[in-house]
């Protein structure tokens, strides 16, 4: 579905990405996992077109999405939950949900997902008037990925969803992430610190290190591989 | 008391052309947090556009109101383009550029459409036509209140409700709130970053050239100066309500807009500026945001 082809990624004269090469097949869920600075956002914003790789290609059900403006990627069915959740602060929920629905014009369609939504996230719904910088950290999360479906994306991009959160909470996130994959089939791209919970939802995974995809194998594999054990499950 | 009335019905006059400018400064700096000085030539360009549209049609011998609404579209149309133009050839190639290079870019354009017109019309004050009709029925209150401070107070009024409804229930209005809180995430959830702040330019604008016509119809005449003096006193206003808000910019015009007239009623019109801005300085030591900007805390 997406393939990413050998692409290098700049901020100025600093390379961020070198020759990254990764692929997800319809239907899975696939994980990126590594340290700080290792590339993983930066990844997910080329992919997004936030930033534009100086070479290589990306490939999208087969069209090159490279050198797209990032309302065209959306339109095409990719949507990302960026770092941080960046919910719009003095939007209320109900409006924020609204904006993830920007590019579609099915009016009855949005208000069937907005309800679904609102069904699955009781608190969501509670809070609809409030504004969404006033939501705690948690219910923010719930926001950006609700936000996020409200698109009806092909591919959903998630940026460590677990940062920062409770690990009760954390736990919540990672059974609605199953559930969205389970529920309608999306194909779910999950960038993730904390490798031990994303390995175990996912089906494959990849390891970044500075910049370079250093392995890729099936979960099950990394989370019994040694080397991944001792440098990122802390096992 | 017939004296307070006048000097206040004048002060909401005043007021909301202050507004109706101010909200394009407010608007424009929400989005892109920029000050956009020559926005008032804007506004002047408007008012000649008026004035040109409206001499050809009373040759045609179109009357009164009819010219008014006709030079009204023409003077919205002409200086929506004009911002449209601006922003796409002085400050979008300055998007990433630190923020002192839009700024100045922004006083060399004011500067360049003010020479601009100054060459192409004249240095000269131009009579301009009183397009508002007198009234009837304000006859018997014509000493408190003229026909043009009514017709003026109350299509400000009616633009202003237009504008918040547009920004508050519009998808198109959510989608520029949502570009002026977090132009990344806009960008995102697929909103056309470039096309919203397009659109802004162009309601500003159009503001602006609908406060430039009015105006210039109530005092009769213009020059290519006026937008540098009404462009300053709507800064202010957007300062003074809190820059980046927009009921902030209709509340700073209003009280800006009394503070002057009554300056002038009750102490000199020597005075009018001195209070107007006196009255920035005491609100921005006080209150540095404006009487309704957001404070910079955020929650992280």
């Amino acid at each position: 579905m997406l393939e990413i082809n050998n692409i290098s990624t700049f901020y100025g004269n600093i390379q961020a990405l070198h020759d990254v090469s990764l692929k997800i097949n319809e239907g899975e869920i696939i994980t990126l996992i590594g340290a700080n600075g290792a590339g993983k956002t930066t990844t997910l914003l080329s992919v997004s077109g936030i930033v534009q790789p100086k070479s290589g290609e990306i490939l999208f059900k087969g069209e090159p999405i490279h050198r797209m403006k990032p309302d065209k990627i959306v339109q095409m069915g990719i949507c990302q939950v960026p770092e941080g959740r960046h919910i719009f602060p003095y939007l209320t929920v109900s409006e924020n949900l609204d904006m993830g629905a920007f590019l579609r014009k099915d009016r009855e369609g949005i208000k069937k997902d907005l309800e679904q939504i609102y069904d699955l996230f009781p608190r969501l719904a509670e809070r609809r008037h409030q504004q969404g910088g006033t939501l705690s950290g948690g219910e923010q999360q719930m926001l950006a990925i609700s936000r996020a479906l409200m698109a009806r994306p092909r591919l959903l991009l998630l940026d460590e969803p677990s940062l920062g959160l409770a690990p009760l909470i954390v736990q919540q996130i990672f059974e609605i992430i199953k559930k969205i994959k389970e529920e309608s089939g999306t194909t779910i791209f999950l960038v993730e610190q904390n490798a031990n919970l994303a390995l175990k939802v996912a089906d494959r995974g990849y390891v970044m290190e500075t910049g370079r995809v250093t392995m890729e194998d099936k979960a099950s594999s990394l989370l019994s591989n040694e080397d991944v054990k001792k440098a990122y499950l802390g096992i | 008391m017939d004296y307070f009335l006048q000097l206040f019905l004048s002060g909401l006059t005043k007021g909301s052309i202050y507004a109706l400018i101010a909200l394009g400064y407010t608007m424009v700096y929400g989005i892109i947090q920029l000050i956009n000085f020559a926005h008032g030539e804007i506004y002047m360009i408007g008012a000649f556009t008026a004035l040109i549209v409206a001499s050809v049609l009373t040759i045609l011998g179109f009357s009164g109101l009819s010219i008014l609404i006709l030079a009204g579209i023409a003077a919205v149309i002409y200086s929506s383009a004009y911002g449209y133009t601006m922003e796409k050839i002085a400050y979008r190639p300055l998007r990433n550029a630190p923020r002192l290079s839009p700024l100045i870019s922004a006083i060399g354009m004011s500067i360049f459409l003010q020479n601009y017109v100054l060459l192409a019309q004249t240095s000269d004050f131009l009579p301009f036509p009183a397009l508002i009709p007198e009234f009837e029925f304000l006859k018997p209150v014509s000493h408190i209140m003229s026909s043009a401070e009514l017709v003026i107070i109350l299509s400000s009024a009616v633009i202003m409700v237009l504008l918040t409804f547009f920004i508050k229930f519009t998808r198109m209005g959510k989608a520029m709130r949502a570009t002026a809180q977090d132009k990344k995430m806009a960008r995102l959830v697929g909103i056309d970053v470039d096309k919203v702040i397009s659109l802004t330019f162009i309601v500003g604008s159009s503001l602006a050239a609908l406060g430039g016509i009015l105006i210039a119809s109530h005092i009769g005449q213009i020059n290519f100066y006026i937008g540098f003096i009404a462009g300053i006193k709507a800064f202010t206003a957007a300062v003074l309500g809190g820059i980046g808000s927009i009921p902030g910019a209709v509340l700073g015009a209003l009280i800006l807009g009394w503070t002057e007239s009554f300056a002038t009623g009750y102490v000199s019109s020597d005075y009018e500026d001195v209070f107007a801005f006196a009255l920035l300085v005491l609100i921005l030591i006080f209150r540095p945001a404006g009487i309704l900007g957001k404070s910079s805390a955020q929650k992280v």
